[in-house]
């Protein structure tokens, strides 16, 4: 029975993989069913997954085994049901006070961390000696990250009109960002193809067992 | 003779096709060089003293699984090789499933390993930055139980982890938010836990800035390539090497096309100069 | 009072995570950690509101009989068969209220929600992400025409990287030798990538991270209030 099952669950997932691929032709029933499918699968997994992952072991485990101890846990419940208010217009002003704490906890969260990370730690790592470098390649390498980096951020300065002599390094900071949108695009190619090997892999392989 | 647009991008679509699938059914076995990012993580994992606890944060979902769980099964052949100890999170739903696959193909090859001894999966958690940080106090406050629902104090290897600063190291292989960057900003930046991790290959650009000489991040897997060089390193050929020959051959085809195109338009010009 | 008091909350709360930061200590690492812990069960109740407000829509589609409903309501089928054999036999190896579902895993091979995830969900959603591979091909030969010098600089780093990045960027240029190693072409990739492309990348973060601080500050002070909705 496994076997017939298992069976059973390729030829359903070459089924779906070809409804999607029919797409590309034009645009129709099978595909459409395949991605209607596709939603409810999702928001069912994400339901259950909330379920078993954060509202009984967070919640409803700590609230039945030990009431009194983790009374202060009907607070976020309490948040929680108010959240759920927004469904209807009469009570949505209710839910944002949950949003409110959710956003300001984010806010504060990401000024720290983004203070941090993104700003002191990379300018100090462009703070380099360019020179310190082993090879000659090295050293034109960390002259070109000083000046791109300093000519890049010089670019999205946009409070003052850029004109004449201040427009240069404007100008050879958008030459970095065209070098590094170049770059992602061939990063963008080549994750699209992986993409792609995966699902021939599968239907050549495990459902047609030709490779 | 003159093509309609739809019969050319159907055309366009059959040729990638047939480019893709031809490498899969005739492997050409072509081989590929180590990039440095790729040796960077591989030795963060390689240098850690057996015993180890590392996490492996699995931030995916299936629509990326081609390129992520090939560095997912690498990283914990690799820990396993090392006798390190792996718990296994995510910050996606999905990044459960995707996690008990890897392990379940790994196990294969260490069947001598023990759930609660050697590896653990505590399942997923929502909250992005905000879990991160609140696993950086306290690892049993986040994860009451793990993912079949026993208590964290009777899980015997995470007795010794309380937060996570008592973790060797952290992987996260994410293909979007929250991921990687939440791992670095927080457990490197805030905590000082090491930070490894790979990534699609469309975000990893954007990633190379935090591999610098602050070791924000400890190398970068960007993408099948890299994944296919981890395997590499670990001597072995994996899910990812066996499909660099058709990525290999894919890419020079959108190379091919996109000469055709600007030809085309030279051409066009042309004609309309004259 | 519906508006203020909310700009209320998320000032207090702002400031209580930056002042946590500062003064590591009692009182307020204990109330960081309780809010933190907090978050995640909101959170939870947030995706929850997600799900319900999917199955209204979905509900007013397929009693309205709209356009396409018969679509939605496969959709919804299988939204319903997937929770309902979720909670009745968990997943993985979180039990359900039937329990672990070991008698159904021993005919199926494994419990039905993974049957359902394994089988329908994970090629649907692999399959989705791969027609972009198609788009970008066809993107490829009719968007990308080499126009000016900006331009022309994007193409040529993108083809060093696309060819780079693969066993025929080493083979095409393995013969050089190695006082010419930095011409060969997966070497000239890890160039661009380690140094210019880091550089730009690097000014787009700092330049974010700058955004992104005015705005976490615009949102702990009141000043940004479009989260809040609508006036109601």
């Amino acid at each position: 029975m496994t076997g017939f099952m298992n069976l059973l669950g390729i030829w359903l997932s070459a089924l779906f993989t070809l409804s999607i691929f029919s797409f590309l032709y034009k645009d129709n029933p099978f595909y459409k069913f395949a991605e209607q499918v596709f939603v409810g699968l999702s928001a069912a997994y994400w339901l259950v997954n909330i379920i078993y992952s954060i509202m009984i072991p967070n919640l409803f485990s700590k609230l039945i085994t030990d009431f009194s101890g983790n009374l202060i846990l009907l607070i976020p419940a309490a948040l929680g049901l108010m959240m759920l208010m927004r469904l209807h217009p009469a009570t949505q002003w209710i839910s944002r006070y949950p949003i409110a704490i959710m956003i300001g906890t984010t806010a504060g969260i990401s000024m720290l961390r983004y203070m941090k990370s993104d700003i002191l730690n990379q300018v100090t790592a462009t703070m380099i000696n360019p020179f310190a470098a082993e090879t000659t390649g090295g050293v034109i390498g960390n002259l070109l990250l000083i000046i791109g980096t300093l000519c890049g951020v010089y670019f999205f300065y946009f409070s003052k009109k850029q004109e004449g002599i201040y427009a240069a390094p404007s100008k050879l900071g958008i030459w970095f960002l065209m070098i590094s949108f170049g770059a992602t695009f061939g990063y963008t190619v080549m994750a699209r193809i992986s993409l792609l090997i995966g699902r021939l892999e599968f239907l050549l392989g495990d459902w047609l067992h030709l490779i | 003779m003159k093509i309609s647009a739809g019969l050319e991008r159907r055309l366009i679509y059959s040729i990638l096709f047939i480019a893709v699938a031809l490498p899969l059914l005739i492997p050409i076995g072509w081989k590929t060089d180590i990039s440095g990012y790729t040796q960077i993580a591989y030795d963060l994992v390689e240098h850690a003293p057996e015993g180890t606890i590392a996490l492996i944060s699995f931030d995916y979902d299936p629509s990326t699984m081609t390129e992520m769980q090939p560095m997912a099964e690498a990283q914990i052949e690799h820990a396993f090789k090392r006798n390190q100890r792996v718990i296994a999170t995510a910050l996606w739903p999905m990044g459960v499933q995707m996690a008990e696959e890897a392990f379940g193909k790994v196990l294969l090859d260490y069947p001598d390993k023990k759930y609660g001894v050697d590896y653990v999966n505590l399942g997923y958690k929502v909250g992005g930055m905000v879990t991160i940080q609140a696993m950086g106090r306290d690892l049993r406050e986040v994860y009451p139980t793990d993912q079949g629902g026993t208590p964290y104090e009777d899980i015997p290897m995470l007795n010794e982890v309380r937060r996570l600063k008592d973790i060797g190291w952290i992987s996260s292989l994410s293909s979007g938010t929250p991921g990687l960057k939440e791992w670095v900003m927080v457990a490197r930046d805030a905590y000082g836990v090491p930070v490894t991790g790979g990534c699609t290959a469309i975000s990893a650009p954007g990633f190379f800035p935090y591999v610098n000489e602050q070791r924000q991040l400890y190398g970068l897997l960007g993408g099948l390539k890299a994944a296919s060089e981890y395997e590499s390193l670990l001597g072995r050929i994996g899910s990812a090497t066996t499909k660099m020959d058709a990525q290999s051959v894919a890419h020079m085809l959108i190379l091919v096309f996109i000469s055709i195109g600007n030809v085309k338009v030279y051409i066009t010009r042309r004609r309309k100069a004259q | 009072m519906k508006r203020s008091f909310p700009l209320v909350f998320a000032f207090i709360v702002g400031f209580l995570v930056l002042l946590a930061e500062f003064i590591p200590h009692r009182p307020f690492s204990q109330l960081i950690s309780t809010l933190e812990n907090w978050f995640m069960i909101i959170a939870g109740f947030a995706i929850l509101l997600g799900q319900i407000s999917l199955i209204r829509v979905n509900s007013r589609i397929i009693s309205n009989k709209e356009h396409d409903w018969q679509y939605h309501l496969a959709g919804m089928i299988s939204f319903a068969l997937m929770l309902i054999v979720g909670v009745l036999w968990g997943m993985r190896e979180a039990p359900g209220i039937l329990g672990k579902g070991e008698d159904i895993a021993l005919w199926m091979g494994m419990k039905p929600f993974d049957y359902l995830f394994t089988y329908a969900y994970m090629p649907l959603s692999a399959t989705v992400f791969s027609l972009l591979a198609f788009f970008i091909a066809s993107a490829a030969y009719r968007a990308f025409i080499i126009r000016g010098f900006e331009s022309n600089l994007l193409m040529i780093t993108a083809v060093i990287v696309i060819i780079g990045r693969t066993s025929i960027g080493s083979m095409l240029t393995g013969w050089l030798p190695e006082s010419w190693s930095f011409w060969h072409i997966p070497n000239l990739a890890d160039f661009i990538m380690e140094y210019p492309n880091t550089a730009a990348q690097r000014a787009i973060m700092i330049s974010a991270g700058l955004g992104i601080i005015g705005s976490s500050l615009r949102i702990i002070l009141g000043i940004e209030r479009s989260y809040l909705g609508g006036d109601k």
